[in-house]
């Protein structure tokens, strides 16, 4: 604040201050023949006494104004003048913070030290982890971990990405980007639902015979790439298993065509900038425990 | 001065009513309209785009800000959920603030980038696909509705009137910007830039 300005603040609050002490004190009716005296109006008859404020008020406000200069000596309010305990709130929030930062400390250095697989199982971490994942992963994923439709489920051990301790944390660390491309142009309403019936018929559904396929070429030439020639996925690529019947974006056959006509990028965001590392190495044990 | 002086002449009294509440305004308010802490953008702040622009206006409309507040209190319990404080330097390009003053929903002031868009489409067009115990309304209209343009523009140069910087250029292509667009780009958009300036691990 610049000194016009704080002197301003100053000069304001210490008008008011005594401006309302004075009119309190300038008011005051006391000595003899008080309660007695009348204002003077008359309303039919009826007086109405000049009495002094009772005196519970009369205190009440005497003490907030002494309850206000005290605030005013001992935290900021006057201007720049930081107050008699320096208080401020950036500085307040930093002690809480480094307060806890004390009290976790240990907890936080003995699981850090600890392999993912050793931790996954036990109760406190799995406390913490469930808390940290209601905060920061349950949005997308469910409270549940079950995820939703287009957001994978965690407990099911079927992963896109993988599902060791490494790959987990890589996809906590990084977030991944699903890059199904829409091959709708590509294809034909045809090519699409031939392709369709090919892979319904991977995961053992009763399709067609003549139209897989025809599919089955198509699967070959564009699909294979990512998928596999078995459409067991890959990993690498987070391309996932077409054989197991685990759909992220639904398994009829009218979604299948929509993924293959549209493609898919789903997306899960990075959170290297937003999680410390103790929060999501326990994470990673959390979620790496969920489907063991 | 003898409260019988103020009672007997209204117009005095008048006066004085608006002397006496003018002093809270004076001391709180004015000073904080020339400090450098609230005038000054901090680094990297630029005015929104267009689409995001509109995007704002439509959090406004549906009334976003009524349920989210979009104000981090640097008090650890926030902080530890949300990121990083407010400060006042985010701001300065918000006409009018949007803080809100009550919490139905979280706060939003650094949901941006914390999803992915697709996570926001679910989630605009039925909370519940996604989070099923919300209680948030949906907002499926969104998805249809498409956006004209025609008076990003004059936002823009309404908004430059009280110093929000907007070049010649970013005016003359706003309509260009978001002409076609559909609601639910705009709103993500606007969205997923929220508080991405100011970044802590937490």
């Amino acid at each position: 604040m610049t000194s016009f300005w704080s002197l301003w603040v100053i000069v304001l609050t210490t008008v008011t201050i005594v401006g309302v002490t004075w009119i309190l004190f300038a008011n005051r009716k006391r000595g003899p023949g008080v309660g007695e005296k009348t204002t003077g109006h008359v309303y039919d008859g009826i007086e109405e006494y000049d009495n002094p404020l009772p005196s519970w008020w009369f205190t009440m406000f005497v003490l907030t104004i002494i309850f206000g200069l005290g605030y005013l000596a001992l935290y900021p309010g006057m201007g720049n003048f930081p107050g008699l305990l320096g208080w401020t709130e950036i500085e307040q929030h930093e002690r809480e913070v480094a307060k806890a930062e004390e009290k976790y400390r240990e907890v936080r250095d003995r699981y850090l030290a600890m392999s993912v697989e050793e931790i996954a199982h036990d109760p406190a971490v799995r406390k913490m982890g469930m808390r940290l994942f209601s905060n920061n992963c349950s949005t997308c994923h469910g409270s549940d971990a079950k995820g939703a439709y287009g957001f994978p489920n965690l407990t099911d051990d079927d992963w896109l990405y993988g599902g060791s301790p490494e790959a987990i944390k890589a996809t906590l660390i990084n977030g991944r980007q699903g890059a199904m491309p829409a091959w709708g142009a590509i294809l034909g309403d045809q090519g699409v639902t031939e392709t369709t019936a090919y892979v319904l018929s991977l995961s053992g559904r009763d399709v067609d015979a003549e139209v897989a396929a025809a599919g089955a070429k198509h699967f070959q030439t564009y699909c294979v790439a990512c998928h596999g020639p078995e459409g067991k996925g890959n990993q690498a690529l987070g391309a996932p298993n077409l054989t197991n019947g685990i759909w992220l974006y639904g398994g009829t056959e009218e979604q299948i065509a929509h993924t293959l006509r549209a493609g898919r990028n789903g997306k899960m965001p990075a959170h290297e900038n937003l999680l410390s590392e103790d929060k999501i190495h326990i994470l990673t044990a959390y979620v790496y425990g969920l489907s063991r | 001065m003898k409260h019988e002086v103020v009672e007997t002449n209204v117009g005095l009294m008048m006066i004085l009513i608006v002397v006496a509440l003018s002093f809270g305004t004076l001391v709180e308010l004015v000073p904080l309209m020339f400090l450098k802490e609230t005038n000054e953008p901090i680094a990297g702040l630029k005015p929104l785009p267009a689409l995001e622009l509109e995007g704002r206006d439509i959090y406004i409309r549906e009334g976003c800000n009524v349920c989210h507040s979009q104000m981090i209190r640097p008090l650890r319990a926030e902080t530890e959920r949300y990121g990083h404080y407010s400060v006042a330097g985010e701001f300065v390009y918000d006409h009018p603030f949007l803080w809100g003053s009550k919490r139905t929903g979280p706060d939003l002031a650094r949901v941006g980038q914390r999803y992915s868009d697709e996570w926001h489409r679910a989630h605009l067009y039925n909370p519940r696909d996604v989070v099923p115990e919300s209680n948030m309304p949906a907002f499926p209209w969104l998805f249809e509705k498409e956006l004209s343009g025609e008076m990003t523009g004059k936002k823009m140069t309404a908004l430059r009137a009280v110093g929000v910087p907007y070049t010649d250029d970013d005016i003359a292509g706003a309509q260009a910007a978001v002409e076609g667009k559909k609601e639910i780009d705009a709103l993500v958009a606007y969205l997923q830039q929220l508080g991405t300036l100011l970044q802590t691990r937490r």
